[in-house]
């Protein structure tokens, strides 16, 4: 809460100036969506903290053993480079996840008045006139990029046409640029902006737990020359914590690592990748590759630090156009999706299509939030049942 | 030309708002910022063509210099990346410095050009870097002004 003292003379105590807090509303606090801000709006979450904070235990826990238990062994008996190496390597774990989860994901502010009134003006130009008692056609914009025709659609909640590889994560309630999915582990949305941490923050974490796994076997086993292994479990009980975590962590994380290794080398989001938008089949291609690796992979891990398009901290004045946060009340309120980590399942395919393609993604111990286009079905030639027209969300 | 305003001030107090024309995002070559040039229909009595053109060209082409990924890019990852991301905290990213640049830019072709006509443009980045926003007003003094109405079916058609 930003403060702005001014004086103010109280006629009653004769004439003497008090000091009155004044205070300044911040955009952040007038934002639609379900984030959660911190520190007046330099931080950015999702509603849902608490494995998050699950994960934040875990690595400082692990962590805190290590340096407890190992490092003063292995300091003095093999290098003082371990110990040395394990710091800088958490503290690298702990900033990519903190920027992760506190960063912007890359959210697309919803339209204001105008602007939606512009587009509904513009799609009503384009249909005509529906005869009566038909649905009117998918509010589906055709943009070719590549040679290769991809759709953009229309979101009903932020009454804008997507952009291509923006989705929108019914847990946070936003329109995300370049949407991966929705992390629990870190508490925030994956999309453009904060990929590359997010990717770094799993490739670290991989590293962290092979190295304290590594060496938990190479102080055990070195106590052990010099004890026998019952003496040695009894003097560093956390080792054996340790080397549990450590074992559990590894499949997921490392799998997870690897999967995004291979999302990345071909330009595509985890969210593209589960519902199979450049699969081959029809000969559809992937238009954002460089059909390259290296490019690839430069483009998504050394490309330009996006700016957020959010201002949080700018300040609300009089002028200030307000989004309308709550949906025409006509209409009826979006039945609430699943807050927990559950998937949600899109709605363009049928269940059973979604189920086959999460059981053939890899090892992922999060499994990503599928986001629901709109609460009801969306209008999609494919799509089989289409909502009432009247009723928009 | 129907409207004379010498400065922006005189535009905010005397003239009424008419109406908005949204320039939308030109995805062709991807997911990289970059706007139709295309003329929309409702300034065609407000403004020259080439003019708006201009504006349009040198905005797309200030987008692509912010979002070039090259050996600046590179350096700038590679430095933050090796500083865990600290130095963001400290440090003006090049496209923040572009996004300054282009600030700028419009705030002068508002001034210079738009303003006298009767214009307006809103910072892209105001609006999600979704749409470039001209505002289109209405000289409250003058009597007949048929800049109000707005033709959707033309501008949609060119899609």
């Amino acid at each position: 809460m930003y403060n702005i003292w001014h004086i103010r003379s109280v006629p009653d105590i004769n004439m003497s100036a008090v000091m009155v807090p004044k205070k300044v509303t911040r955009k952040w606090e007038k934002l639609p969506g379900k984030n959660t801000f911190c520190c007046d709006g330099r931080v950015m979450m999702a509603r849902q903290k608490g494995v998050f904070y699950l994960t934040l235990f875990l690595i400082i826990g692990t962590c805190s053993l290590f340096f407890a238990f190992e490092c003063p062994y292995l300091g003095v008996h093999l290098s003082p480079a371990i110990p040395v190496f394990a710091v800088v390597l958490f503290l690298f774990v702990m900033a990519v996840l903190l920027r992760t989860s506190f960063s912007d994901p890359g959210v697309l502010p919803r339209a204001l008045p105008d602007e939606a009134a512009f587009i509904e003006m513009e799609i009503e130009a384009a249909i005509g006139s529906v005869p009566a008692g038909q649905r009117p056609p998918p509010r589906i914009r055709n943009v070719q990029i590549n040679n290769q025709i991809v759709k953009l659609k229309y979101c009903y909640t932020c009454k804008i046409f997507r952009p291509p590889r923006a989705s929108h994560c019914s847990i946070c309630d936003n329109c995300v640029d370049r949407f991966d999915h929705h992390c629990p582990w870190v508490g925030n949305c994956v999309g453009k902006r904060n990929y590359r941490y997010f990717y770094l923050f799993t490739l670290s974490l991989s590293l962290l737990t092979v190295y304290i796994f590594t060496f938990d076997i190479v102080h055990v086993v070195l106590r052990s020359l010099e004890s026998d292994f019952v003496t040695t479990i009894k003097e560093t009980p956390g080792t054996v914590l340790e080397v549990l975590i450590c074992f559990f962590t590894l499949w997921s994380v490392v799998g997870l690592t690897g999967f995004h290794t291979y999302l990345i080398t071909l330009n595509q989001t985890t969210n593209e990748d589960i519902k199979g938008s450049w699969t081959g089949k029809n000969r559809v291609q992937n238009p954002y590759s460089h059909r390259n690796v290296i490019k690839n992979c430069c483009e998504v891990l050394c490309g330009p630090a996006y700016p957020s398009v959010l201002d949080r901290r700018g300040v609300m004045t009089e002028e200030t156009p307000a989004v309308p946060q709550e949906p025409e009340a006509k209409s009826a309120p979006p039945p609430q999706t699943t807050r927990t980590t559950a998937p949600l399942i899109p709605n363009e395919h049928t269940p059973d299509d979604t189920k086959t393609k999460l059981a053939a993604a890899p090892e992922e111990e999060e499994k990503p939030h599928l986001p629901q286009d709109t609460p009801l079905p969306p209008l999609d030639t494919s799509a089989g049942p289409r909502p009432d027209p009247q009723s928009p969300q | 030309m129907a409207t004379e305003f010498h400065n922006l001030q005189e535009l905010h107090h005397s003239a009424s708002l008419a109406t908005k024309v949204f320039i939308q995002r030109d995805y062709s070559e991807g997911t990289i910022c970059k706007f139709q040039t295309k003329f929309p229909a409702e300034l065609d009595s407000r403004i020259e063509r080439a003019l708006f053109e201009i504006t349009v060209k040198t905005l797309n082409d200030y987008y692509a210099e912010a979002e070039k990924i090259g050996g600046q890019s590179y350096l700038e990852g590679c430095l933050a990346c090796a500083t865990a991301y600290v130095i963001f905290l400290c440090m003006e990213t090049r496209y923040e410095k572009v996004l300054k640049k282009i600030s700028k830019y419009i705030q002068d072709q508002n001034e210079k050009i738009y303003a006298p006509r009767g214009l307006l443009i809103t910072d892209p980045i105001e609006r999600g870097m979704r749409v470039i926003e001209i505002s289109v007003f209405e000289d409250r003094g003058s009597s007949a002004s048929s800049s109000g109405s707005s033709s959707t079916s033309s501008s949609s058609s060119g899609r």
